[in-house]
């Protein structure tokens, strides 16, 4: 494999292969930015994988006052799923088991698609008729009496087909202390690029997985070619000099935006340096056959 | 481009239907077309030539300068464009409207905006009784759409409205809101007796209460709720005194429980 070094961080010559999935946005509010956060915090909890929980899901950005819909602080949220119908299931169960009972929280739309979700339309029930419907202009919302008071929620919100899921950066380094800053930069420069999301925890995965596994009942298993320990052992992707591996997974609304968020990560990753954080940085893929996006680290580097 | 001017020559004999004078029938017509207009309600005949100076302009853009009560069904069925009225109307001025925006610069008589669907009717004086209102045998009445009443209203407004929003800054008549299904109506200050009445959902705002209330009405305490700041950014740009009424807390009342009793009337204290 041709190798192109940028600052003495080598980049392989290689590409994140990525999917089409479909996704929606919300933006939740509260009486403060804390409040607002929680409830976003709660609602993206256990949503790293489409395998194990439904959906991916993670934190846009924060938005001031001036930036939500009723003017108090908020939270964009950005949720993917495989199919209408999972992402439908996921909002729904999230907004109703997180958001509704987080105290003073509204709910609204984060996104105008071509087609849109059930958002409150669903949640209404929860009224047992005391719900009341209001319609501002296009804007059409909801208000649900609750203990607190009442928890206004958008009746629908948009649902994009454009979405990519599966972006993604694997981060080699000498050591684990030095991997971690790598990846923790990126991870910061990826949080800030708009429209995307890194559903891992802290937005870094440290369980990298190959598809199928030696064992039937699991669908998927650990990267060995990735896992330092077992360079020796197995056909390693490694170099000599790789004590630990990290990898950050990236969602994005568009495949401009995974892109993006992409480019702002190796930025980040080459501006620390191979002796502070990484030396190598490569990409996972399937061959080119699954995944209809193809995002070349070659074309990404600054 | 320069309006379509309609200018009133003399005050007419006889009640106009002025319902032909909207956007939509006169796109793509000829000064002479449009001369040819009948506008009477009698059987004496009147044509907009006789009635009208006509100055030709963008029939999106209509103006009626010298505007009297005597004009009946102003902007009625409008689907698009824009109406400028100087002056004042009367019955049913943008009666089944769509869409577009009509402004009357003077008072509208009774049954203004009654089954409008959607659109914007800005009316700078006055309107009379059944603002909204459905007419005899209609089962609602207003549908859809934006009222600023910048005077006072009449009696019954918003009778039987099921969507929409209208925005009264003056007073309002006898029975605000009577028979509502859905929708919300503001007055800026007060209301006559019986607001409400027989109202089974839908939101009233009552700038500074009225003078009698129905026991059928049931109070709730005071609340500043979210729900009404989003109403107040809604309607900002159509009146900055009802959206000022709604950011703070207000009493709320539920009923009527004659009926459903799912309506709210919210009641500010300006005193």
């Amino acid at each position: 494999m041709r190798v192109l070094t940028v600052e003495g961080v080598r980049i392989d010559d290689t590409f994140a292969e990525a999917f089409g999935m479909r996704a929606t946005a919300l933006i939740i509010t509260a009486d403060s930015a804390r409040w607002a956060l929680q409830a976003a915090q709660t609602m993206t909890g256990f949503a790293t994988s489409v395998i194990g929980c439904g959906c991916e899901a993670g934190i846009d950005c924060e938005l001031a006052p001036k930036q939500t819909p009723d003017g108090r602080p908020g939270v964009r949220v950005l949720l993917f799923a495989v199919s209408t119908a999972e992402l439908q299931k996921q909002l729904q169960g999230r907004v109703g088991q997180c958001v509704l009972p987080s105290l003073g929280s509204a709910c609204f739309a984060g996104i105008d698609g071509e087609e849109s979700l059930r958002l409150g339309n669903g949640l209404r029930y929860f009224g047992d008729g005391w719900q009341i419907s209001k319609r501002f202009g296009a804007k059409h919302f909801w208000r649900i009496p609750v203990m607190d008071g009442e928890f206004v929620c958008e009746a629908k919100t948009g649902l994009t087909k454009k979405a990519v899921g599966g972006g993604n950066l694997i981060i080699l380094g000498r050591t684990s202390k030095s991997t971690r800053a790598a990846a923790e930069a990126a991870a910061a420069a990826i949080a800030k690029v708009p429209d995307v999301i890194a559903p891992f925890p802290g937005g870094i995965v440290r369980s990298g997985s190959k598809v199928g596994s030696k064992y039937k009942r699991a669908p998927a298993s650990t990267n060995d070619a990735f896992c330092p320990t077992l360079r020796g052992a197995v056909k390693t992707s490694l170099d000599a000099d790789t004590g630990s591996v990290l990898e950050i997974v990236i969602d994005g609304l568009t495949s401009d935006a995974v892109a993006a968020a992409m480019r702002a990560g190796i930025a980040a990753i080459v501006k620390l340096g191979p002796k502070r954080g990484a030396t190598r940085i490569t990409a996972g893929n399937y061959g080119g056959k699954l995944g209809p996006h193809h995002y070349h680290l070659k074309d990404l580097v600054p | 481009m320069k309006p379509l001017t309609f200018t009133l020559r003399q005050r007419p004999e006889q009640r106009l239907d002025l319902s032909p004078l909207v956007p939509h029938l006169l796109a793509g017509k000829t000064a002479k077309q449009i001369e040819h207009i009948e506008l009477q309600t009698t059987r004496v005949r009147a044509d907009v030539g006789e009635i009208f100076r006509v100055r030709m302009g963008d029939a999106e853009h209509i103006r009626i300068e010298g505007a009297t009560d005597r004009f009946d069904r102003v902007g009625e069925g409008m689907t698009t464009g824009e109406i400028v009225v100087e002056g004042d109307v009367g019955v049913r001025v943008g009666r089944l409207m769509r869409a577009g925006r009509l402004t009357v610069r003077g008072n509208a008589g009774p049954w203004a905006a009654s089954g409008m669907k959607g659109g914007v009717i800005e009316i700078f004086g006055s309107a009379n009784d059944r603002l909204g209102g459905p007419l005899a045998g209609e089962m609602a009445g207003m549908r859809g759409g934006i009222v600023v009443v910048r005077g006072h209203a009449g009696e019954r407004a918003g009778d039987r409205m099921r969507r929409g929003t209208i925005i009264i800054e003056g007073e309002a008549g006898a029975y605000a809101g009577s028979r509502m299904i859905a929708g919300t109506l503001i007055v800026g200050r007060k209301a006559g007796p019986l607001p409400g009445f027989l109202m089974t959902r839908g939101t009233i705002v009552l700038g500074s209460g009225c003078s009698a209330i129905s026991p059928t009405f049931m109070d709730c305490g005071q609340h500043e709720l979210l729900g009404n700041r989003l109403l107040a950014g809604f309607i900002e740009p159509f009146s900055k005194k009802a959206a000022s009424l709604l950011q703070r807390p207000l009493q709320r009342l539920a009923g009527d429980m004659a009926v459903l009793g799912k309506g709210e009337i919210f009641i500010g204290n300006r005193n």
